[in-house]
């Protein structure tokens, strides 16, 4: 097959402070940082500790699960691989560790009526290339 | 304990670009240029008396190139929409203390026909690229909604509520000949417009123009020898809080807070006293927050203080009288039309227009937002 290609999606590229978090849902094994000066988790990976400025952090496996703290129906998108798909879900899950991280809420469907704040959600790995996969997220007893 | 501008500064002329809303043949820079031409002309000053020069979205090494401007204070703060109210609260600074003496902020935004605009790829390994952009989430509008679907969880916030903000809006707008959009809108209007990203329809968005504006600051003993009516100084604030919509602190709490608290203190001034509000509308939602934020009623009852029409005109709480970034013009970054709209209430151009005229407007509040809920910057103005 040649021609025309399909529209494609823009994938993260990780760099070196971040790769570790890549790497490891690549693994299907989500991990998260936590500083081992204040204790507390982080996210986005940063090379500091926002919260005490200390570099001592280190990687550990998350749980997985988490709730939807705030989420939003797309209908229109401006780049056409999103538009093909819409209306999906996009969602801020507060993950169980106390940090929050954007992704998509799959297996459930895309209608305020089904979709509520405080929905208890549990990672999936979406494989997107065969170098890049992104952490997403069901309800907790969704069959997708 | 920050000392007051206590009324030292004032505002002498304000200007949008030659024309707005759909304008394919003229550049970005053109329309900081027009607008700011203007603005100097009505305010009785020379281009050769600016010495502060303050833009976003732009260098100020370009404006000030094109304008042939070469100021001893440069004063380019790019943190959004509301940039340009925080450019007074720093010009304001500056003048207080000598370091210039007249102060031309601009902004110019070819949004619609992106005509001369800067390119607007991210790179593909910066935060927003890694850990939003693959889930697809609309910017900014995305950003605004899922904040807006947390307030309506929290608080019971409805869609019908935040319409009122938009059918009130358009009613001020149907008063502005300068307005894109001038046919009134209903709360069902708004509802059955065509979805953008829940709850977002599209009336609950602002529009995308092309537009400039400018705005002139001097001493207020300088400007008596202007030509307008100077409208003064009395507070500022500013504050950010986030770049990226994930890691906001707190889905339904803003730099506003901040920014408000603080400018309302250095002006000295109640909330009931104020004659008019000019609050970034950037969408529907925008305005409902900013006014829990600034202190105009309880977290939580933004809803129900807009509603029945009380921003709309002839209710007790103007506000967006020059029909917003909803309904008037929003090129992308709206924070300078807030105060031009401001000024010219205040100075009552608008006293032969009959309600469009806010009555006896001796005080406003001029707040802008920026980014994705991310920035803040609240003016005080008062008819001096």
């Amino acid at each position: 097959m040649s021609g025309t290609s399909a529209p494609q999606k823009p994938l993260p590229v990780a760099d070196p402070v971040t790769k570790p978090f890549w790497d490891s849902v690549k693994r299907q094994a989500m991990e998260l940082q936590r500083c081992n000066a204040c204790g507390k988790f982080i996210f986005y990976p940063r090379g500091i500790c926002p919260h005490c400025l200390s570099d001592d952090l280190a990687w550990q496996p998350a749980q997985g699960t988490g709730e939807v703290h705030a989420f939003t129906i797309v209908h229109r998108h401006p780049n056409p691989a999103f538009a093909g798909e819409v209306p999906y879900v996009v969602a801020l899950i507060e993950l169980t560790e106390g940090v929050r991280m954007l992704s998509n809420l799959v297996g459930v469907a895309a209608d305020p009526a089904e979709v509520k704040v405080g929905m208890p959600v549990e990672v999936v790995y979406e494989a997107m290339t065969d170098e890049v996969t992104l952490p997403k997220f069901r309800p907790v007893g969704s069959r997708q | 304990m920050r000392r007051g501008i206590e009324g030292k500064v004032a505002i002498v002329g304000v200007a949008e670009s030659d024309r707005i809303g759909r304008v394919p043949d003229v550049p970005a820079i053109l329309l900081h240029a027009q607008a700011a031409r203007t603005a100097l002309a009505e305010a009785g000053l020379k281009r050769e008396d600016v010495d502060g020069l303050f833009t976003a979205g732009v260098s100020t090494l370009e404006l000030g190139e094109y304008l042939g401007i070469e100021p001893v204070y440069t004063d380019g703060t790019a943190v959004g929409g509301s940039s340009f109210v925080i450019h007074i609260a720093h010009a304001a600074l500056a003048i207080m203390n000598g370091w210039c003496e007249v102060a031309l902020i601009t902004h110019g935004e070819s949004g619609r026909s992106r005509v001369g605009m800067p390119a607007r790829a991210t790179a593909p390994d910066s935060l927003a690229s890694q850990f939003e952009v693959p889930y697809g989430i609309p910017q900014p509008v995305g950003a605004y909604a899922m904040a807006c679907t947390r307030h309506m969880a929290e608080y019971g916030t409805t869609h019908e509520q935040l319409a009122e903000i938009a059918v009130s809006t358009r009613k001020w707008a149907t008063l502005n000949p300068k307005a894109m959009m001038r046919d009134p809108i209903t709360v069902e209007d708004v509802l059955n417009a065509r979805p953008i990203t829940y709850p977002f329809t599209l009336l609950d968005c602002c529009l995308v123009t092309d537009a400039g504006g400018a705005v002139v600051l001097t001493s207020t003993e300088r400007a008596r020898d202007c030509r307008q009516t100077p409208v003064a100084v009395l507070g500022v604030g500013e504050s950010h809080d986030h770049s990226l919509i994930s890691q906001m602190p707190s889905m339904t709490s803003f730099a506003a807070k901040t920014s408000g608290r603080r400018a309302f203190e250095m002006a000295g001034v109640r909330h009931d006293e104020l004659d008019l509000a000019m609050i970034y509308d950037s969408f529907t939602y925008t305005v409902l927050l900013t006014l829990e934020e600034l202190g105009f009623c309880a977290k939580g009852e933004g809803g129900e203080f807009v509603s029945g029409g009380r921003t709309a005109p002839g209710g007790p709480f103007p506000m967006n009288t020059n029909g917003g970034g909803l309904s008037y013009n929003h090129p992308g970054m709206y924070g300078i039309f807030a105060i031009i709209e401001a000024v010219r209430q205040l100075r009552h151009d608008y006293a032969d227009q009959g309600i469009r005229q806010v009555k006896d407007a001796k005080l406003a509040v001029v707040h802008g937002t920026g980014g994705v809920l991310s920035s803040a910057g609240t003016a005080i103005l008062a008819r001096a």
